[in-house]
């Protein structure tokens, strides 16, 4: 086996460590944390798969810009749709 | 034919030939992550919308069968990944036999889909399953229409992801696709494959692990 094929197992075991650690950490009374850990779980995982198995870690700085632009995109989406949903019930509607 | 690899017009040298090749995939799948990132976004809202009725909705799909299938996305990326770096080596035998095991969980996965979505309409909580509805609110009904598009747009991707496999497959092993000449190919392909694998863990913990 060489290295780059036992690199590749590792990331493997680590993948399905981390679908057995969301799926016994949906069981737990972690209330409005849950989704956060689940999710939070999701882009591990994503993490993973992107560095080893798309060869993230090997290409060039701009290919890698390219890839995060479309993490960033979203960040932003969530951030700016979170700042509405989230906060509507602050404060009462006025009269 | 040589292993050294040469550049096509306008590319000065090989490197920069293959550096071109994933950049301009890597620019398709962020579409593509665009797509599935707006999509899960409006599942968030409905989410925080209707709390209760998301989580009781998320109570009737197969939480076993979603995981099961979720570990088998995760050994399929690894077959593809062993693919690729076996072509990258020259080993064309071994390449093709990983790829065909790609192809093969790429199908379980399918398999088993099925098999859920046939569970769900027996249940009644397809749109239009006859009898008893489960999910009488709103809230509930708009989160498991979510979920069959979600679902549905997801393994429409991993067909297309199937048929380019198989045909890869069958390059490989009559060398049309000479390696490690090509392997670019079946890194390029194998990108595909992992942002369908990608998507799928996001679609677990967003709606199977709602409850």
């Amino acid at each position: 086996m060489t290295a780059h094929v036992r690199t590749l197992v590792l990331i493997w075991i680590a993948l399905m460590a981390l679908l057995g650690l969301t799926l016994g950490a949906s069981f737990l009374p972690l209330g409005a944390f849950k989704p956060v850990v689940n999710v939070g779980i999701g882009f591990a995982k994503a993490a993973l798969i992107f560095w080893f198995f798309m060869h993230l870690r090997e290409v060039s700085g701009l290919i890698r810009l390219v890839a995060f632009a479309g993490a960033v995109g979203i960040i932003i989406m969530l951030a700016l749709i979170s700042s509405d949903y989230l906060t509507r019930h602050w404060l009462a509607a006025p009269l | 034919m040589s292993d050294q690899p040469a550049a096509h017009s306008p590319y000065a040298e090989p490197a920069q030939q293959r550096e071109a090749d994933l950049l301009g995939m890597y620019i398709f799948l962020v579409t593509e992550i665009m797509l599935f990132g707006g999509f899960l976004t409006a599942v968030y809202v409905v989410r925080v919308l209707h709390p209760e009725e998301a989580s009781s909705a998320a109570k009737h799909l197969n939480l076993w069968l979603g995981s099961l299938n979720t570990a088998v996305l995760l050994t399929s990326s690894l077959a593809m990944a062993l693919a690729v770096q076996l072509s990258r080596e020259g080993k064309l035998r071994a390449t093709s036999a990983w790829l065909c095991l790609t192809v093969v969980l790429g199908l379980v996965f399918l398999a088993i889909k099925s098999v859920e979505y046939y569970q769900e309409y027996a249940e009644g909580l397809m749109p239009l399953s006859d009898g008893m509805r489960p999910l009488s609110k709103p809230g509930e009904q708009l989160f498991f229409n979510f979920y069959l598009v979600g679902t549905g747009l997801h393994a429409l991707h991993l067909t297309i992801g199937i048929i380019l496999v198989s045909g890869l497959t069958r390059r490989v092993a009559h060398s049309e696709t000479p390696l490690p000449r090509r392997a670019v190919t079946v890194e390029i392909v194998g990108l595909y494959w992992h942002l369908v694998d990608v998507v799928w863990v996001f679609i677990y913990p967003i709606f199977y692990l709602a409850r």
